[in-house]
C-alpha cells in the first residue's frame, strides 16, 4: 500500500468536473431541438408513397391529419388486415371522418378555420376506394384543401 | 462538486460559452422535419358537377384494379403519361381568334384540346387500385404541368416557375418583389391551370348537350 501512497504525490491533478453540467445541458438542448413530439401513436402501417413534385406542408397548426393503412401486427387480430382509418388515437369508420374534421376545426382559432389543410397520410398499399370515400366525406364538410403526404423520392418505387 | 484547490486546473470559465455557442448552432441549423406532399383541392360539394365540355378537351385517365393505367381506353405505361399529358395540354387546336393559344407549341391537332384553359384531365380510379399508383399518376401529371409552366416562365420572365414559387414563399424576399412575383405566378397559372378532376364529373360531349 505504501507504494501506491508514494506515487500519488506526484500525480496529475484530477480532471475538473465543473463543466459537466454544461455538457449535460448541451446534450439536453440538442435532443430537445432535433426530436419532435409524438402526438399520436400509429395504429396502422404507414409507408407513404414517393413523389417528386412535392410541396412542403408548413405551419403545423393548420393541418389536420388522417392516417390510413393496414392495422399493425398487434391490432390485426382484432381489426383484420383490411386498410383502416385512424383518427387521433383510434380506429374509425368512414362516416366518422366528417365529424372528426368539424371537431378539429372547432378547436382551431377562428382566423385559421378557413385555411386548414387535411393531410392524408395513406399507406401506399391502401386501396383507392377508401380514399375516395374519405374525399367524399371531406367534400361534405367543405374541407377541400388536401395534401397527399408523401416521401420525397422517385415515384417509380411505389410499385414495389 | 469538490475541487482540488491546490492543483492548477483546466480553465473552465468559458465552458458555458462554448456550450451556448453549440446550442445556438444546433438551434439555427436543425429544423424539425416538415411533411411534404402533393397539394390538391377537392371540388366543392354543393356545385352541381354538370358542365358541358367538348369531348376533345377531356383527357380521360383511369386506373383499374390491377393498377394498370388506361388513357382514353388504351393501356399506357406510366412513364409515358407525362409526354402524353404535355402533348394534350399544349396542343392548342382551336383556330378561332379568342380561343387560339399563341404560346402553345403542340401539334395543333383539331381532335385534341382547344387550349390549356379548356383542357381537363379526368382521373378516375377503381376502388381496388393502390394508392401508391394513384400518387404516382398524380405526380406524373404534376410533372407535365411543371414542365409547361417552367417553359412559359422561362420565355416570359427568364426563370423557372418553380424558382419563382420558391422565391415567393421564401421569408427573405422583399414585399415589393413578392407583389410582382405574385402577378407573374398568377399569369403563368392562368396559362396552364391545373385542371385535374376526380369527381364523377358529367363531362358531356357536345353532341349530347345539343
Amino acid at each position: 500500500m505504501a507504494k501506491f501512497a508514494k506515487k500519488k504525490e506526484g500525480d496529475l491533478p484530477a480532471v475538473s468536473t465543473a463543466s459537466l453540467p454544461d455538457i449535460v445541458f448541451m446534450l439536453l438542448f440538442f435532443f430537445m431541438t432535433v426530436t419532435t413530439m409524438k402526438d399520436s401513436s400509429l395504429l396502422v402501417e404507414n409507408t407513404l408513397p414517393n413523389a417528386t413534385e412535392i410541396k412542403k406542408l408548413e405551419k403545423k397548426d393548420r393541418v389536420i391529419y388522417i392516417f390510413v393503412g393496414k392495422p399493425t401486427q398487434e391490432y390485426q387480430k382484432v381489426f383484420g388486415s383490411e386498410p383502416r382509418i385512424q383518427l387521433n388515437d383510434k380506429f374509425a369508420n368512414v362516416d366518422e371522418v366528417g365529424s372528426y374534421i368539424l371537431a378539429e376545426r372547432a378547436k382551431k382559432p377562428q382566423e385559421l378555420q378557413n385555411v386548414l389543410t387535411t393531410a392524408l397520410k395513406v399507406d401506399k398499399n391502401a386501396n383507392m376506394g377508401l380514399i375516395t370515400d374519405i374525399k367524399q366525406e371531406l367534400r361534405k364538410v367543405n374541407a377541400l384543401k388536401v395534401n397527399y403526404t408523401t416521401y420525397e423520392g422517385d415515384a417509380f418505387n411505389n410499385l414495389q | 462538486m469538490g475541487r482540488t484547490r491546490e492543483n492548477p486546473e483546466v480553465h473552465a470559465g468559458s465552458m458555458a460559452d462554448i456550450a451556448f455557442l453549440l446550442l445556438i448552432f444546433f438551434l439555427v441549423t436543425t429544423t424539425i422535419q416538415t411533411d411534404v406532399g402533393l397539394d390538391r383541392k377537392l371540388p366543392s360539394d354543393d356545385v352541381i358537377n354538370h358542365i358541358n365540355v367538348n369531348e376533345r378537351n377531356v383527357l380521360r385517365i383511369s386506373l383499374n384494379k390491377n393498377d394498370e393505367l388506361f388513357v382514353e381506353d388504351r393501356v399506357l405505361k406510366i412513364d409515358e403519361l407525362k409526354r402524353l399529358a404535355v402533348a394534350f395540354l399544349d396542343n392548342g387546336g382551336a383556330t378561332e381568334n379568342q380561343l387560339r393559344c399563341d404560346y402553345c407549341k403542340g401539334a395543333r391537332d383539331p381532335k385534341s384540346s382547344d387550349n390549356p384553359q379548356k383542357a381537363i384531365i379526368s382521373l378516375s380510379s377503381d376502388r381496388d387500385a393502390s394508392y401508391g399508383t394513384y400518387v404516382q399518376v398524380q405526380d406524373r401529371l404534376a410533372l407535365a404541368y411543371r414542365e409547361l409552366r417552367n417553359r412559359e416562365a422561362q420565355r416570359l420572365f427568364g426563370q423557372d416557375f418553380t424558382v419563382m414559387e420558391e422565391k415567393f414563399y421564401a421569408a427573405e424576399t422583399k414585399e415589393t418583389e413578392k407583389a410582382t412575383l405574385k402577378a407573374n405566378i398568377e399569369r403563368i397559372r392562368e396559362m396552364f391551370p391545373l385542371n385535374i378532376t376526380e369527381a364523377e364529373l358529367n363531362v358531356q360531349s357536345q353532341k349530347l348537350a345539343q
